[in-house]
């Protein structure tokens, strides 16, 4: 003991340095150790984890492998699932590469590929050695963490460094098919960083397609890639070996892989679809592999839509998807297939609206929105009015988000391109109302918008906005739910622009300066105040004028701008005037010009300019009137050249003419003024804006609103000084406070606006709902009773931007692409090209391959040519390159037409056709022979 | 492609996370803390697809399973058949039941690297290589058996001096 003793001492006094990591290898925590720590930490584990953070940082810098695997393995996890930054670290990752331990080892490579930071990825170089020693390892668990690193590290450097081991282990028999496997999917990686090398890798990926590779599932994979996520056009040439593989593979893996790149390659070249009908058909019938049959339904309903076998088949199966009770992800699926549908097809939705209907009560909230989804693409002219009221009935009941999810889809879908279903706009103004009775209701803004762009738009629908407009302003329960603040201000807007259609303007003044309105966020405020002016001045003029020319059938006319061509509009408009010329009297006026006063003289003092300035001047205006005598006397000479008249015609001249839609490229025709600087690089602007980002008082969020109410409460002084008001306002519109019996001092506690008083039983929702499929889906051509009123627009023949780009996406990684083009298409010809400088490169590829593109479609254009001009046009474009090719390529042609004539299907020949010729390419390198296989490939493929 | 594997439990705490697209730390905890926003408010019996377009950005997709205590999450995009991930995570699932029998969240808490020597048998930078549980149980039981043996005949040789240093000291103290 005494002896074990000592010699600690002496080694650790002989190697001073040695000692502190002695002592921390003794006493370091391993990982399980760590979490432990962790997991018993009381609360306070952030702490905990800095200060274990700092004990690694100091462990890892240790000499001794063993220390430092431990400190690596427990940065690794706290960096994994603690999010922390490790890049600093990346060298000592690094550092254990080379150890001969394999946990060690793989516990450095599993760090370094958990964190390959792009910044971190410039120290990977130091690191090619031993992964390049790794990658030649025979034993699999060390060869493929060292190929998981290169595929993730995204690291050019090593990609380019690596990209010939990878090769050589790519072809090499000896490697097992397990590491040759991984290589193959780290070629697309590889690829992505080193276009230039396609030439190497593709011959090599092509081969792995062959249906008993051993490589099919990777080479498939990456291929899928590669056309999903690029330009698939370089791909059309493998076309024949995709179709053998989806003839002869077994695989369902595999061959949703395939159907994915057809899927993708059918766009191109849509004459594909014969030879895949029959295949997908086939697999449809028989898999029982629901995600085979799903990948065949999605190309069928994208792809197919005009092959009608495959498309009854495909809809069955669709049928069989959503009829699927016990299972939810079918159901799903289902109804997302059929989203999928061209407008062409919605017979097959169709056929299904009973469950479709069914699953808007789904609990599923996806197959909830994929049903609703639905239903609003069957929303047609016909239906418009019934679907949109059951579903608005039915957002009435559902849960909060999917209620807005609902009126959401109604109010898109019947705006559409300038509110192209709606026939009847009464009917949609009223719907827009009554969708802002929903308790859930928070689309406030789109409301706001489309009830100002109906009223701008659509003259007819003028009067029932007034009316829904007034309704709105009348309830003081709305005042309180904040959602509806824009809507209010809408109706605020329309009842002050559009006041001639008004019965009874007066109450539309009073409803606007009601006390609750101090609920209201100022910018509403102050629309509503503007409101009033507007108001007023109508009303002014309406009785300055009333009693000169009251028997004059235009009086409103030349004065408001509204038209009354019909002559029964004209009767209905000369009773409304006689009424409103009743209720417009000067001891009325007088009472509302008192009123606007006591209301709005508070306002005069208002912290928002907008509010105050706006009731300055409402307050000018009424001292002005008020100041004149004349008009308050019960003598009519005033009224023909009276000092008021003047201001009236003056006042109400301001308001007088109509406001309109606005074209979205008004912005375009204004000119830009000399000196202003549009293009400026407004970057310094950013930094001031972020500091005065203050929330706006519009910001729609609970909290807020609960906010509002606080300072409601504690702000006394519009309380108190509108308690006489409130009850006055009380008395008039009983009908919309609670009964007073409990407290009969006139509390300021309203009913919440829109609570939900009846909950209506499941049972109930049900058959409404079923109700909707029986009437509503059906197609149906009534005349509608009245003509559509004109919707003005200023955008038509203006391309609005359209969604339909859904699957022609922009191609990307076109450096690879047309690398793989180059292979693919023009075989070893432009080998010293490559040579050359990427941009070079580039451009003169561009150049190359659309020659080359417009010759494959020139080919391919008329499929039913005779052979003889096939070879005739081909071998006339090689001419161009090789004149001895032409002869040589006729007679290899025939030959090998000569031998697999007979036993084998045309697809199958040509399909060896083409790979014995790439084959010949490649071992070749013959010029003349490398254009025209793959083109005469996929000719023949086609035949 | 497969964008992302991840486990988490019900608490959104992680416990496996697999990006195999580069993702910053930060944002890797923005995007767990959305998806368990969205994961834990449905119920149990709807379907395991995710709209998740805001999250992960478009095109892509996700699946999930909720099992015992733990959510299996995969991202993957347009590439990737929703069936068949949902297939996969079975698979990967299974493999964990193999590997540690009645695997529970403990499990995988205390067993980090076994964890990605599964995941990474199963996918292989973002690619499925591996579809049977299986193969997969061989692979990861072969890598284990392979560095134990290699390891103990190294720490033999090396770390004997270490151990018998070892020793006293603890007694010292």
């Amino acid at each position: 003991m005494a002896a074990d003793a000592s010699t600690v001492g002496s080694s650790a006094s002989s190697s001073g340095g040695f000692a502190p990591f002695l002592v921390d290898s003794l006493f370091q925590r391993s990982l399980d150790d760590m979490i432990k720590a962790i997991r018993s930490a009381p609360g306070g584990e952030s702490s905990l984890i800095h200060r274990l953070l700092a004990e690694i940082r100091r462990e890892i810098r240790s000499t001794d492998s063993d220390t430092k695997f431990l400190a690596l393995q427990k940065l690794t996890y706290l960096s994994s699932l603690y999010f922390l930054d490790m890049s600093w670290a990346a060298f000592h990752a690094l550092e254990l590469l080379p150890s001969s331990v394999p946990a060690f080892k793989r516990t450095a490579y599993l760090s370094a590929s958990l964190s390959f930071h792009p910044s971190s990825t410039d120290l990977l170089p130091l690191a090619t050695h031993q992964i390049r020693k790794d990658l030649q390892s025979p034993n699999p668990s060390l060869s493929s963490p060292a190929l998981h690193l290169l595929a993730l590290s995204s690291s050019p450097d090593l990609a380019l460094h690596l990209s010939n081991d990878l090769l050589s282990l790519l072809s090499s028999p000896r490697a097992a098919v397990h590491v040759r496997c991984r290589a193959v999917i780290t070629s697309l990686p590889v690829l992505r960083l080193t276009p230039d090398s396609a030439r190497a890798f593709l011959p090599k990926l092509v081969e792995a397609l062959s249906p008993s590779s051993p490589l099919l599932s990777a080479a498939a994979g990456i291929f899928c890639e590669l056309v999903c996520s690029g330009d698939p056009r370089p791909y059309l040439p493998l076309a024949p070996d995709f179709h053998q593989v989806l003839l002869e593979c077994r695989n369902n893996w595999i061959l949703i892989k395939i159907l994915k790149i057809f899927a993708r390659l059918i766009l191109l070249e849509p004459r594909l679809k014969r030879k895949l009908v029959d295949p997908i058909c086939e697999l449809m019938r028989r898999s029982p592999a629901k995600s085979l049959v799903f990948e065949c339904l999605r190309v069928v309903f994208c792809s197919f839509p005009d092959e009608e076998t495959a498309f009854q088949l495909a809809v069955e199966k669709v049928k069989e998807f959503i009829a699927a009770d016990d299972d939810p992800n079918l159901r799903f699926l289902g109804l997302h297939a059929l989203a999928m549908l061209q407008p062409g097809q919605s017979w097959a939705v169709e056929e299904n609206r009973e469950a479709i209907v069914k699953s808007l009560a789904d609990p599923d909230p996806n197959i909830r929105h994929e049903a609703l989804r639905l239903i609003m693409n069957m929303v047609f002219e016909n239906n418009v009015v019934e679907i949109s009221s059951l579903l608005i009935n039915y957002a009435l009941r559902s849960d909060p988000e999917f209620s807005n999810e609902i009126l959401d889809a109604i109010l898109v879908t019947c705006s559409r391109n300038f509110y192209e279903l709606v026939l009847d706009f009464d009917w949609y103004v009223s719907l827009l109302a009554e969708m802002v009775r929903n308790p859930h209701f928070m689309t406030g803004e789109e409301v706001e918008r489309q009830l100002i762009d109906i009223g701008m738009r659509v003259k007819e629908a003028r009067s029932e906005l007034i009316r829904v407009a007034r309704v709105l302003l009348i309830d003081p329960a709305l005042l309180e739910n904040q959602f509806l603040h824009r809507v209010l201000s809408a109706a605020a807007w329309i009842s002050g622009e559009y006041i001639q259609f008004s019965r009874n303007p007066l109450e539309i003044v009073e409803a606007l300066l009601q006390p609750r309105t101090s609920l209201l966020p100022s910018p509403v405020r102050a629309v509503y105040i503007q409101a009033v002016f507007k108001i007023v001045t109508f009303c002014f003029n309406f009785f300055v004028n009333a009693g000169v020319l009251s028997d004059s059938k235009c009086n409103i006319d030349e004065n408001t701008g509204a038209e009354s061509e019909d002559s029964s509009d004209a009767t209905t408009f000369k009773m409304e005037s006689l009424e409103l010329k009743e209720l417009l009297t000067s001891k009325t006026i007088i009472h509302i010009l008192n009123l606007i006063v006591t209301a709005l003289v508070p306002f005069s003092e208002c912290n928002e300019v907008e509010v105050q300035e706006r009731a300055c001047n409402v307050l000018g205006l009424v001292l002005l009137l008020n100041g004149i005598e004349e008009w308050k006397t019960d003598d009519v000479d005033w009224r023909i050249d009276g000092k008021i008249r003047e201001i009236v015609t003056i006042m109400s001249s301001a308001f007088s003419e109509e406001l309109g839609p606005v074209s979205m490229h008004a912005q375009k025709k204004v000119l830009v003024p000399e000196g202003l600087e549009l293009k400026e690089n407004l970057s310094d602007l950013d930094e001031i804006l972020r500091n005065n980002d203050v929330p706006s008082s519009l910001s729609i969020s609970f909290s807020s609103r609960i906010h509002s109410h606080n300072e409601d409460k504690e702000e006394s002084e519009p309380a108190t000084e509108s308690t006489s008001l409130l009850a006055e306002h009380r008395k008039q519109h009983g009908l919309y406070y609670l009964p007073t019996d409990k407290d009969e001092s006139g509390s300021n506690e309203y009913p919440r606006a829109n609570d939900v008083t009846n909950a209506v039983s499941s049972e109930k929702t049900t058959n409404d709902l079923l109700k909707l499929t029986d009437q509503s889906l059906v197609f149906r051509l009534t005349k509608p009773a009245k003509p559509r009123p004109t919707v003005v627009k200023l955008d038509e023949g203006v391309d609005l931007p359209s969604s339909s780009s859904q699957y022609v996406r922009e191609p990307t990684g076109d450096l690879l692409s047309g690398a793989v083009r180059d292979v693919l298409f023009h075989g070893d010809e432009t080998s010293p090209t490559i040579q050359n400088t990427l941009s070079e490169n580039y451009t003169q590829r561009k150049a190359n391959e659309t020659s080359t593109i417009s010759n494959v479609d020139s080919l391919l254009k008329d499929s039913s040519s005779p052979r003889e001009r096939e070879i005739g046009s081909s071998s006339s474009r090689k001419n161009k390159h090789h004149s001895q090719g032409k002869e040589r390529n006729r007679n290899t042609r025939k030959n090998e037409n000569k031998e697999e004539k007979g036993n084998r299907s045309s697809a199958r020949s040509s399909h060896h056709h083409g790979k014995h010729k790439l084959k010949q390419r490649v071992e070749s390198g013959d010029p003349s022979l490398a254009k025209a296989p793959q083109t005469q490939a996929i000719q023949d493929f086609l035949l | 492609m497969i964008r992302a594997v991840i486990v988490m439990n019900t608490q959104g705490k992680p416990r496996l996370l697999r990006f195999y697209e580069f993702q910053p730390p930060e944002k890797q905890k923005e995007l767990i803390r959305s998806i368990y926003g969205v994961l834990s408010s449905r119920a149990d019996n709807v379907s395991n697809f995710v709209k998740t377009d805001a999250i992960f950005g478009q095109d892509t997709r996700v699946v999930y399973k909720h099992l015992a205590t733990l959510y299996f999450v995969f991202v993957f995009d347009s590439s990737e058949n929703e069936l068949a991930m949902l297939d996969l995570i079975q698979v990967f699932v299974e493999t964990l039941e193999r590997c540690f029998k009645n695997v529970c969240e403990l499990d995988l808490v205390f067993n980090f690297s076994k964890l990605h020597a599964v995941l990474d048998e199963i996918i292989f930078a973002g690619q499925v290589v591996e579809t049977s549980s299986e193969q997969v149980m061989k692979a990861v039981e072969e890598i284990a058996r392979n560095s134990l043996s290699l390891s103990l005949s190294l720490s033999l040789s090396l770390s004997l001096s270490l151990s018998l240093v070892h020793a006293p000291m603890r007694m010292l103290l």
